[in-house]
């Protein structure tokens, strides 16, 4: 090799040209979410649009719902509390390379622990609420264990061992709601959480409570741990290469363990999010409604978010703010709240091809070099 | 047996070929309600064919980005999953003004097969010749010996003078025709409804299934029947009341997602899928 020392303005040009290709990257990271939002907000409208309904007006409920003004901003960043968490879980997972989309159960027992603790431990409040988290995000990390002693030791797919222990806490959770934790007062919801464990609204009228806080700091730590820590740096290699790992002596199966237990515990403290931490009800209901499919929507915020805990905060807030919104959208426009579920999905189809865009353009360009008409047909497919 | 064979089956061809599809689940649910509407049309056997045909669509989808544009098959698999739960939530509210839930009249249903051991669903017997078929298809023919090399070696098949993006995308909505059957199945004649979340689970039940056969067509019938046996034991257990009043109904629905659990972690141990599934292909 060259053995001349690099002149300083030489390291400083490379420097500076390694930034703009990591700035150029992210830029173009960027283009290819927003593209897949305006996919995804586009078929949400066809689909409307096909239906019968006001398109424009769903989608100014929508805004109207979210950010209208400071109630529907705080409960924007309320419905944003827990999906930050159910977030990282897919998050964290996805990059040890682990598809992980058991948040939904661990999710669900987290919230079970918050109820059994809050609603029977007396305490002072700052206690009680502690204990709570505590006990939700340990029931979170326990659920997550079997999949990933399976993935393991047996090689089980964890997307199949995830999705069975989603199940498997739903019916687990459906069966303690009404035999256990019921509340001989009212049959649709479980007991409530006592008052001491119980987080205040932030703003009077609005959902957000300090819960947002612990999702945040959450966030945080998720980062400390993955870039500037010893074991996130081992899970980060996990994900990228895992041959690379077992060679270097590390043990695969303490790295599946690892990244498994922490998504599970933030997957719990999700789940508590919806019990101490979100007015009037401070119960779980029935029919499971209010974590209902909190932890799929995580997957989504996730992939928007590219697994990056601040994408993640991000992704969440806008996943969160069609949550919230789309009250208002059912107000104004009459459409269903499942609606957004449908932009959600397409968003997410749109991300899985991000070399549709450089394809398309090519295809676009050859055409366009041979001064045929350009066929718009095939455009059409592309765009889902 | 019928929805977890004829699903098994269809992704057996198309991770054979290379192209792993878990929506599945979503493909169910979407072709469950489109049978629906297509019987209430036309009839029990256009309900089944607007299911196969809207299965395939959303095969024909995720083959396109899995295949051509190199996408993250599994990403595209979870976007299918929530998509179906938006499209078929307002569906049932638009189709029906009810919200959730919709019956469907015994006009409308695949009629039974009388058989000396009672009424039997004709898709019984589809199930077996859809398995046999693709059998037959994968190792006996020059198109099964194509897919095999696609799943296998891409690089070598297409050295070979084999079009692997075709075959890929012919794998991709194979799964999809098939799952489109399966999912009317569900809706037209096993449970005579449509809900917003019909399949519960069998689309993932279905690809434990895929590897329980360790990619045979034969060996997914029997997976099938296993898996099979404990939804139907939680469907017909559940509404015993003296076996509810033993165990809550809640555990006894949660047997076929354990039973799936143990099936997966301890009969079989580890499979081998084939060496390029799930892999974009990259011509140099």
């Amino acid at each position: 090799m060259d053995p001349r020392p690099v002149e300083p303005q030489e390291l400083d040009a490379i420097t500076r040209r390694e930034r703009r290709r990591q700035l150029r990257a992210a830029l173009g990271g960027l283009a290819e979410i927003l593209i897949a939002l305006v996919i995804g907000l586009g078929v949400g409208a066809l689909v409307m649009r096909g239906a019968g309904y006001n398109w424009r007006l769903a989608y100014e409920g929508l805004l109207i719902g979210s950010f209208g003004d400071q109630w529907a901003i705080a409960d924007t960043l309320a419905s944003a509390t827990p999906l930050i968490l159910t977030g990282l879980v897919f998050g964290l997972s996805a990059r040890a390379g682990y598809f992980n989309i058991g948040a939904q159960g661990q999710m669900v027992v987290g919230a079970l622990a918050a109820v059994a603790v809050g609603a029977h431990l007396s305490a002072p409040p700052v206690v009680a609420v502690t204990l709570a988290f505590l006990a939700s995000a340990l029931a979170g990390a326990i659920w997550a264990l079997p999949p990933a002693f399976l993935k393991a030791t047996r090689g089980v797919h964890e997307v199949i061992s995830t999705i069975m222990f989603n199940w498997i806490a739903h019916y687990t959770a459906l069966y303690l709601v009404f035999n256990v934790l019921n509340d001989p007062r009212s049959a649709e919801r479980t007991v409530r959480v006592l008052p001491g464990a119980r987080l205040g609204a932030l703003i009077p009228g609005a959902d957000m409570t300090a819960a947002i806080f612990v999702a945040v700091g959450v966030a945080v730590f998720m980062y400390w741990l993955l870039w500037h820590s010893p074991w996130g740096y081992e899970m980060r290699i996990a994900g990228l290469n895992p041959s690379a790992l077992r060679y270097a002596g590390a043990n695969p199966l303490w790295s599946v363990n690892l990244t498994f237990i922490l998504a599970g515990l933030a997957a719990g403290l999700a789940g508590a999010t919806q019990i101490i931490g979100r007015p009037p009800t401070y119960a779980l209901y029935g029919d499971l409604s209010n974590v209902r499919n909190l932890g799929f929507d995580g997957i989504a915020v996730a992939l928007i978010g590219r697994s990056h805990p601040l994408g993640i905060i991000l992704a969440a807030i806008f996943i969160g703010a069609m949550g919230a919104g789309a009250r208002m959208m059912q107000i104004m426009a009459g459409v269903p709240l499942d609606m957004v579920r449908i932009v959600h999905g397409t968003v997410i189809i749109a991300l899985a091809a991000p070399e549709a865009w450089t394809l398309l353009g090519k295809f676009l360009g050859r055409a366009r070099a041979r001064r045929a008409p350009a066929p718009p047909a095939p455009a059409k497919t592309v765009h889902r | 047996m019928v929805p977890l064979t004829i699903t098994a089956t269809g992704e057996i061809l198309s991770e054979r070929a290379g192209v792993v599809n878990i929506g599945l689940e979503g493909i169910l649910l979407i072709s469950a309600f489109a049978a629906v509407v297509g019987a209430e049309a036309g009839g029990p056997l256009a309900g089944l064919m607007v299911g196969l045909l809207t299965g395939a669509l959303l095969g024909l989808i995720h083959g396109i980005i899995a295949v051509y544009f190199r996408g993250d098959q599994t990403v595209s698999g979870v976007g299918l999953n929530i998509l179906a739960l938006g499209v078929v939530a307002i569906g049932i509210v638009d189709r029906w003004g009810a919200a959730g839930f919709h019956r469907v009249e015994r006009a409308f249903r695949v009629p039974p097969l009388s058989t000396p051991l009672g009424p039997m669903s004709p898709m019984v017997i589809v199930t077996i010749l859809l398995a046999a078929l693709t059998w037959y298809l994968l190792q006996h023919t020059n198109l099964g010996l194509k897919i095999q090399a696609c799943g296998e070696n891409p690089a070598a098949a297409d050295a070979a003078g084999v079009r692997v993006e075709r075959v890929r995308l012919f794998g991709a909505v194979y799964a999809g025709a098939l799952t489109g059957i399966a999912g009317a199945y569900l809706s037209i004649d096993w449970l005579a409804t449509i809900t917003e979340n019909l399949p519960a689970g069998r689309g993932f039940i279905a690809l434990a299934t895929v590897v329980f056969s360790r990619l045979n067509p034969w060996l997914a019938v029997l997976g099938g029947l296993t898996f099979g046996f404990f939804d139907s034991l939680g469907l017909v257990a559940s509404t015993s009341q003296a076996l509810t009043r033993v165990i809550p109904y809640q555990f006894i629905q949660m047997m076929p997602y354990v039973v799936t659990l143990l099936v997966v972690a301890g009969v079989i141990g580890r499979f081998r899928a084939p060496a390029a599934s799930g892999q974009p292909y990259r011509r140099e």
